[in-house]
């Protein structure tokens, strides 16, 4: 915004800054406003309905000595680290395989990308049936004579993140795949001529010259990968409940659960008080980085 | 064509107010199992009788799951016409901010009071002198229901009490059934945890705990018993891998479970299935051990609105869902104890019998749901199905975090 001291500065381009009004008003009180409301209750005494009564830091005293909290931090780590790994080297062998200028690239583009199009909860119900012991992939081995066979992660509380896994993978795996062959369609044909000519062999190519050159698309492809694993909620809803036991719970049931269900406001706002902190850790430096680096490159 | 049909739907439209105080009422509630839905029915038919008309806002899930939808429905500015809730402290607080309509005019007219048995249930919904609910039925959580066809193929006679159901368990093991059905539910094995607290604690062991939130008696040795014998539970379980109570409860029914521990509701089910109590399956109130139910139950809430007729309309449903007759016939579907003293429950079924004689003894105790505040409940909840989930828990460490929180009850 206009912030010098000369004021007709600040009426240059009225209109357009009457125009903008509405949104600014709206990130600050909706984004910024809510934030700081948020962050001011979970100091609170709040149950059911917001109060006042100040409590200081003990709804984070409480929270830290949560044994449910604690493995819902874990599942996250371990969510969102494998699903960041996974889903981009997924993602990019399928996109650098559809990029051979195979046959029925549309038809092969489309099925990897068709999960997407289905919700979490279809597709933590898809896998919940799948993953069943009783009828899913593990009757279908025993079937064929493997009768030792197991494979049963939601019902192993030490796996069953990863049963969740399996399922946010191959959801969220398809729209990665599509960003990296867009990326890869971006890369001039006479770098590949080139890299021929100096007989450079084509996995080389790629990791040497292709993926550096792609370095913005990496980038956003994190950043959507990035914004996924934080919210996940409703596959673990979808597919397990937090269970068996607490095994599976994540940050962000335990706020749903504990403000609304609990009617425990203040216990619900620190945690996810708890979660923007998290996330700004990341973010901020990133953003830094990011955005200074773009700078001085321009 | 459309132009027909636009002037039949005007002519529909304009035809609503000459109907006699017609008046929708959406009724919010969590009973979708067959038996509930049987039940509910009954209300409905009668609301629609005299007029009006129900319009059903069934959420599927548990309470957990409707609790927060209705909540944030009322608290958000769009209430419904009608909610079930349990009573007690669930709603206090929507009591207080005054977002819930005050019955004690008509409680008054028609004598609440006199007709309400036990009284208590009454209080539940009384706050500072007002009352805001309707009881509706009497449910308790501390029963074992057995499948006879399960004990008779592991060729053992059906349990007269708990004792007996661990002894008669590795015999069931050999037939290849699961002895103790148990739904993944946290709230099935806080309930499983409560009732083998009054079981095997004791109904003053439950009382302090409950009640009065005393943290000594969940550290004595009398708790210690009943965790033991919960962890001994949890091993029964093992193979149980069903998530809602119905279909645990289903898998007593098809004899796939020796028993289960679940709340009378469960009846509904069985009569669904048309089996027959005492014949094709039995029910142990309090485990067979102490003979004791907890007198819980739902309540219908009246959500403030300012259209003085849904306000009539709410009022109309209030008096009759504690009318002689639509109690009786709602209690038989639903399988719980109708809420006042004074009806005739001749058809009742053998569970039925059993419940009502032990509230006629006064053998009754306050259920959790309406001493302890959803926050303590709720970590309650998390500790024991963690604990039914991960046997790496032992009994002791269990007590130890039980204890905690009963401390930090508030």
């Amino acid at each position: 915004m206009a912030q010098t001291g000369r004021p007709t500065q600040l009426f240059r381009n009225k209109s357009a800054k009457i125009a903008a009004i509405p949104m600014v008003l709206t990130a600050l009180v909706v984004f910024v406003g809510a934030t700081l409301w948020t962050v001011f209750h979970s100091f609170t005494k709040s149950k059911l309905l917001p109060s006042t009564k100040f409590v200081g830091l003990d709804q984070y005293e409480r929270l830290w000595s949560q044994n449910r909290w604690l493995i819902s931090i874990e599942n996250l780590a371990i969510y969102g680290i494998c699903s960041m790994i996974f889903s981009l080297i997924i993602g990019f062998l399928l996109a650098a395989m559809l990029d051979q200028k195979i046959r029925f690239e549309n038809t092969f583009r489309s099925i990897f990308l068709y999960p997407f199009a289905l919700s979490f909860i279809v597709t933590g119900l898809v896998w919940q049936w799948i993953l069943n012991p009783e009828f899913g992939i593990q009757k279908i081995v025993r079937n064929l004579g493997f009768e030792n066979f197991v494979f049963d992660p939601l019902y192993n509380p030490d796996i069953v993140i990863y049963g969740i896994l399996i399922a946010g993978l191959w959801q969220g795996t398809g729209l990665i795949m599509c960003l990296m062959l867009a990326g890869l369609r971006g890369i001039d044909e006479d770098i590949w001529k080139a890299a021929r000519v100096d007989g450079i062999p084509m996995w080389k190519t790629y990791i040497f010259i292709v993926i550096p050159m792609m370095r913005a698309v990496f980038i956003t492809t994190l950043v959507i990968i990035a914004s996924g694993i934080v919210k996940v909620y409703d596959l673990v809803v979808a597919q397990t409940s937090g269970g068996p036991g607490i095994a599976s719970e994540v940050p962000a049931k335990y706020v749903y659960d504990y403000m609304f269900k609990n009617q425990n406001l203040g216990q619900g706002f620190a945690a996810s008080t708890m979660m923007l902190l998290s996330v700004l850790v990341i973010v901020v430096p990133w953003a830094y980085l990011e955005f200074k680096g773009e700078r001085s490159r321009g | 064509m459309k132009l027909k049909t636009l002037a039949a739907a005007l002519m529909i439209t304009a035809g609503i107010p000459l109907a006699a105080q017609a008046t929708d009422l959406e009724v919010t509630h969590w009973w979708t199992s067959g038996g509930e839905a049987a039940a509910v029915a009954e209300f409905a038919k009668a609301f629609n009788a005299g007029g009006d008309k129900w319009v059903d806002g069934a959420i599927a899930g548990s309470g957990g799951v409707a609790r927060p939808i209705i909540i944030s429905r009322i608290i958000g500015g769009d209430p419904m016409g009608a909610t079930q809730l349990n009573h007690g402290r669930q709603a206090e607080e929507l009591v207080e901010a005054g977002l819930m309509l005050d019955l004690t005019e008509i409680a008054e007219a028609e004598g609440w009071r006199d007709i309400v048995n036990p009284v208590r249930l009454l209080d539940g919904c009384t706050v500072d002198g007002k009352i805001y609910c309707v009881p509706v039925n009497i449910h308790s959580p501390q029963w074992l229901w057995l499948s006879h066809a399960a004990y008779e193929k592991a060729g053992v006679a059906v349990p007269s009490n708990w004792d007996e159901f661990v002894a008669a368990a590795p015999k069931l093991r050999e037939a290849g059934i699961v002895p103790l059905a148990m739904g993944q539910q946290s709230w099935q094995t806080q309930l499983a945890f409560d009732t083998m607290m009054v079981a095997v604690g004791g109904t003053d062991l439950f009382m302090s705990i409950l009640a009065d939130a005393d943290a000594e008696a969940a550290a004595s040795a009398k708790a210690t018993e009943v965790f033991e014998a919960y962890a001994a539970a949890r091993e029964l379980s093992d193979g149980s891998n069903v998530q809602d109570w119905n279909q645990a409860t289903n898998m007593v029914i098809t004899g796939k479970a020796g028993g289960q521990i679940m709340g009378d509701w469960a009846q509904g089910e069985f009569q669904v299935a048309n089996q027959v109590a005492g014949v094709d399956y039995t029910c142990l109130p309090g485990l067979g051990v102490n003979e004791v139910i907890a007198t819980g139950g739902d309540a219908f809430y009246f959500p403030k609105n300012d259209d003085p007729e849904i306000t009539a309309a709410q009022k109309r449903m209030a008096s009759q869902m504690i009318s002689k007759e639509v109690q009786v016939a709602f209690n038989l579907k639903k399988g719980s104890l109708p809420i006042r003293g004074d009806v005739d429950l001749s058809a009742a079924n053998d569970c039925m019998k059993k419940g009502l004689k032990i509230l006629a003894s006064g053998n009754i105790l306050p259920d959790g749901v309406n001493v302890q505040s959803a926050d303590t409940q709720g970590q309650i909840q998390d500790l024991m199905v963690e604990f039914w989930n991960d046997t790496d828990i032992t009994a002791a460490d269990a007590q130890e975090r039980y204890v905690a929180i009963i401390e930090d009850a508030d």
